[in-house]
């Protein structure tokens, strides 16, 4: 995906204020571990309410996964199932 | 007579009292949550934050004290957590209010397990937990503990 997507964009600028994360947000690799960078269960729900109301959608109660908000490529996978387009 | 929780960690086979019934080892799940960070999520979130998570039930036993009721949810988000790890639910996606920390008449918090959560325990085959939570200052704690019964053999 591209990095200046406005998905991944959207994700980064959540985890930035609500992840609490060790490494930063903003530069931090797609595919890594949130969870290993410090992410807390508490903190994925922020950033889950903030993506929604970011983009105007609801995570389905099987996309509250680990595997969902373990990544910003999980995140933006679960983003464009709900329709999400992306733009760049 | 099904084995006191107390000794689920004894192995082996619990036969003497006539029980047809072992116990695996405890499902076990245990979360601490800041306190202020969910006065924070609140702030921030409002309502949604409210509803996203907790039960009508779990916000009225908060109550209307604000900081009695932060040490509350905290506790209560803590517990949800804690049934997540416990029964390896982070994986499979719930939600969070099919878990729903009530209070006992007197006084004692359950954790009950509604919804498609309750189906994927009865598939698991876990059929009962118990729930301690905890708070002294600026954290909340639960621990979550999953009982799995197992047929043993009956040997008269």
């Amino acid at each position: 995906m591209n990095p200046n997507s406005t998905i991944q964009t959207g994700i980064r600028a959540a985890l930035q204020k609500h992840g609490r994360l060790s490494v930063d947000a903003l530069s931090v690799a797609p595919d890594a571990n949130l969870y290993e960078a410090g992410l807390t269960s508490h903190c994925s729900v922020n950033v889950m309410l903030t993506l929604e109301a970011q983009f105007d959608i609801e995570f389905a109660d099987h996309l509250l996964t680990r595997e969902v908000f373990g990544s910003i490529n999980g995140m933006a996978k679960a983003l464009q199932e709900m329709g999400v387009v992306d733009a760049t | 007579m099904l084995p006191p929780a107390f000794q689920i960690s004894t192995p082996p086979t619990n036969t003497q009292h006539g029980a047809m019934f072992d116990w695996r080892p405890p499902f076990l799940g245990i979360d601490v949550v800041s306190i202020a960070r969910i006065k924070k999520s609140l702030a921030d979130f409002g309502e949604r934050f409210e509803q996203r998570i907790f039960t009508p039930q779990e916000l009225q036993d908060a109550g209307h004290d604000a900081v009695v009721k932060m040490e509350r949810l905290a506790a209560r988000f803590a517990a949800k957590e804690a049934a997540i790890k416990a029964f390896s639910l982070g994986s499979i996606g719930v939600n969070w209010r099919d878990l729903e920390v009530v209070r006992r008449p007197d006084g004692a918090p359950i954790l009950l397990i509604h919804g498609k959560t309750s189906t994927i325990l009865t598939k698991i085959g876990i059929t009962s937990w118990a729930l301690s939570l905890s708070h002294d200052g600026d954290h909340a704690t639960a621990v979550v503990a999953g009982l799995q019964p197992v047929p043993v053999p009956f040997h008269p």
